[in-house]
């Protein structure tokens, strides 16, 4: 009775369908004809102007800003935070006794809101009174103006040893990598999870018979859990690198302005400002397309490589 | 021989022990800190030699003012006082003074330093969590159930089309979202806040795969007993689904919960904010009243971290979900 076509069905897909349709593939289509025309906030469509809001977007000097801003973030967050996430998990990938506490505390950031956590690692920022510099000051080092420090990561070392940067290797500013910083700690339960879940299907086996022919500890890692994690390490390291370049949140709270000198503008961030400061939603749009495309390339990625080995969730 | 080894096994897991304790401390750390500054007084958060709050001293409240700090400068009969921010000298009773180390009074101050108060953007947000959570959670019921136990012209292509949503960032579709929204006339309104969240693609395809894994015959057994695809679908399918309903109620409750980026945009009064539009605001507005912004994170995150202990054994079933199939 299942092979016949039965329309019933229709009633039982259509308020998802209707949903999906009208605010989530819809809208795909809509911000690419925005994107395409100049108009008010009364009427957006107004003139057609074809691919001029990319044109303008590829000469905008902020805008690439906020794109080297995005990718320095991800650079400077996803392999750090698998690296983390990684040594994290194979420690607690053992029989342990307070398993289950030690999961619940790693995974906790995790479950709390970004905006709120923010703000607390503002506070740990700061610039007169906040913990960081409170360390620094115990312990004789010059405080840092962190959040509100625009100088490059890479000068700020060099400088420390009396060197000098040409400008190209400054690197992220400071006040980015605070933010990097809270973002690798808000997402590291999650990879530890992930993680943990590739670990585990990890057949015993194979240790038992690396140790047999006396593999060591750090063989067994280089040898078994290292090539046989490695699509769990690339979902991991897809699924992040898609999220670091859809930051804002903690961008939004930490540095409400875009930081110093613009120096934690990401595209999100930028985008935000145009579309909903200045109103500029063509404008915003081209560039929402930009970095769907960006975000598209990387899922077709991740989709062709790991595939069905791998189940997405939250 | 055995000996050794057993002695190194257990150096080992104390060495884990030790790199795992290390790492929860800080990742508590914030936690610890937030709360710590939230029990201070300004004073304290801006002295950078005392971590701990310390003993002080007030004057009870004369009517309708808060307590004032002060310092006590001759104990007697009468006890001399001078107030620490204006310096005025007092000679009161020995009962008017107080003594408070924690100012938990920081948390009822922050509370309702904004407008109306952080009551409404508490009811805010969970009315708009609770019903996307449910509406979401039943528009993923019916529709998997369609793609499952039902033959339709296009299901295919339909599946395909919906999978196709997880691929669009929330980013590309805020602006013409606006725009539909401010067409359809509910800017500021929890139509906003809440209709398009009303579908999710994760719910279905979770729903989707645990329903595949059920034995088809169950379906056909209650066909030929005389049950109506209705009823099948709630006498028997969604009692079978509780553990992965509740996942997926809990995955989207977190998320709605705590979004901010779309409460941001689709709301201007004060009224329709929701707690993270609400802390946001307010964090940019006392910008420096770290004890008061830090009493707000507290009484933000607390509820949730509350749920999350409760509700653990689902948050794990969740997070399987999102591991390797093997």
């Amino acid at each position: 009775m299942r092979d016949r076509n039965d329309y019933s069905a229709f009633f039982y897909v259509f308020p998802a369908a209707l949903i999906l349709l009208v605010f989530h593939i819809f809208p795909v289509i809509y911000s690419f004809l925005l994107s395409i025309f100049r108009g008010s906030l009364k009427n957006p469509m107004r003139h057609f102007i074809g691919i001029e809001n990319y044109l303008e977007l590829a000469a905008d000097i902020e805008f690439w800003k906020a794109m080297v801003n995005t990718v320095y973030f991800a650079v400077g967050s996803v392999p750090v935070g698998i690296f983390i996430a990684l040594f994290v998990a194979l420690l607690l990938n053992q029989k342990l006794k307070g398993l289950g506490i030690y999961r619940t505390i790693y995974y906790l950031p995790v479950i709390t809101s970004i905006a709120a956590v923010a703000l607390v690692w503002k506070w740990l920022f700061e610039k007169n009174s906040g913990f960081f510099n409170q360390i620094l000051k115990m312990v004789g080092i010059t405080p840092s103006g962190w959040l509100q420090e625009s100088k490059g990561i890479f000068q700020v070392m060099v400088e420390s040893v009396g060197g000098s940067l040409p400008d190209i290797l400054h690197g992220p500013s400071v006040a980015l990598c605070c933010i990097i910083v809270m973002s690798v700690w808000k997402s590291l339960g999650y990879n530890v999870v992930i993680f943990l879940a590739g670990l585990q299907n990890i057949p015993r086996h194979l240790y038992e018979a690396a140790e047999i022919d006396g593999a060591s500890k750090f063989q067994q890692f280089r040898n078994v859990t290292w090539p046989l994690l490695g699509p769990t390490t690339f979902f991991v390291f897809i699924m992040s690198t898609i999220t670091s370049f859809q930051v804002f949140v903690q961008v939004f709270m930490m540095t409400p302005f875009g930081g110093p000198e613009r120096s934690t503008s990401v595209v999100v961030f930028y985008l935000y400002e145009k579309a909903f400061k200045t109103f500029e939603f063509g404008y915003a749009s081209a560039m929402a397309y930009v970095l769907f495309i960006i975000i598209f390339g990387l899922t077709i990625l991740q989709k062709k490589f790991v595939g069905d080995k791998v189940h997405y969730g939250t | 021989m055995i000996q050794s080894h057993a002695k190194q096994k257990l150096f080992h897991k104390s060495m884990v022990h030790f790199g795992l304790i290390t790492g929860g401390i800080l990742m508590c750390f914030p936690f610890f800190w937030m709360i710590l500054t939230s029990l201070k007084s300004p004073s304290e958060v801006l002295d950078v030699n005392h971590w701990f709050p310390r003993e002080k001293t007030y004057l009870s409240a004369q009517a309708g003012s808060d307590p004032v700090q002060v310092e006590i400068l001759e104990e007697g009969v009468k006890v001399r006082v001078r107030e620490i921010l204006s310096g005025k000298i007092h000679q009161v009773e020995p009962d008017q003074i107080q003594k408070k180390t924690f100012l938990w009074s920081n948390y009822a101050t922050a509370w309702n330093k904004v407008k109306p108060s952080f009551s409404r953007y508490f009811v805010n947000s969970a009315v708009i969590a609770i019903v996307t959570t449910f509406g979401q959670v039943l528009t993923s019921i019916l529709a998997a159930y369609a793609f499952v136990f039902f033959q339709f012209p296009f299901r295919n292509l339909l599946f395909i089309v919906f999978l196709a949503t997880m691929m669009v960032p929330q980013e590309m579709i805020l602006i013409p979202n606006y725009l539909i929204l401010s067409e359809l006339g509910w800017i500021d309104t929890y139509m906003a806040l809440i209709i398009p969240w009303l579908a999710g693609v994760f719910g279905i395809f979770m729903l989707r795969q645990f329903f595949m894994q059920l034995p088809m015959e169950l379906f056909d057994a209650a066909m030929i007993d005389g049950c109506s695809k209705f009823g099948f679908l709630f006498r028997i399918l969604i009692p079978l689904s509780i553990p992965p309903i509740l996942t997926i109620s809990i995955f989207t409750f977190l998320g709605s919960w705590n979004s901010l980026l779309w409460p941001l945009i689709v709301t201007n009064s004060q009224h329709m904010r929701t707690i993270q539009v609400g802390i946001s605001y307010f964090s940019q507005a006392e910008g420096t009243e770290w004890e008061l912004l830090m009493a707000a994170s507290t009484f933000c995150i607390l509820p949730l971290i509350i749920f999350y202990l409760f509700a653990q054994r689902y948050f794990v079933q969740g997070e399987a979900a999102s591991g390797l199939k093997g």
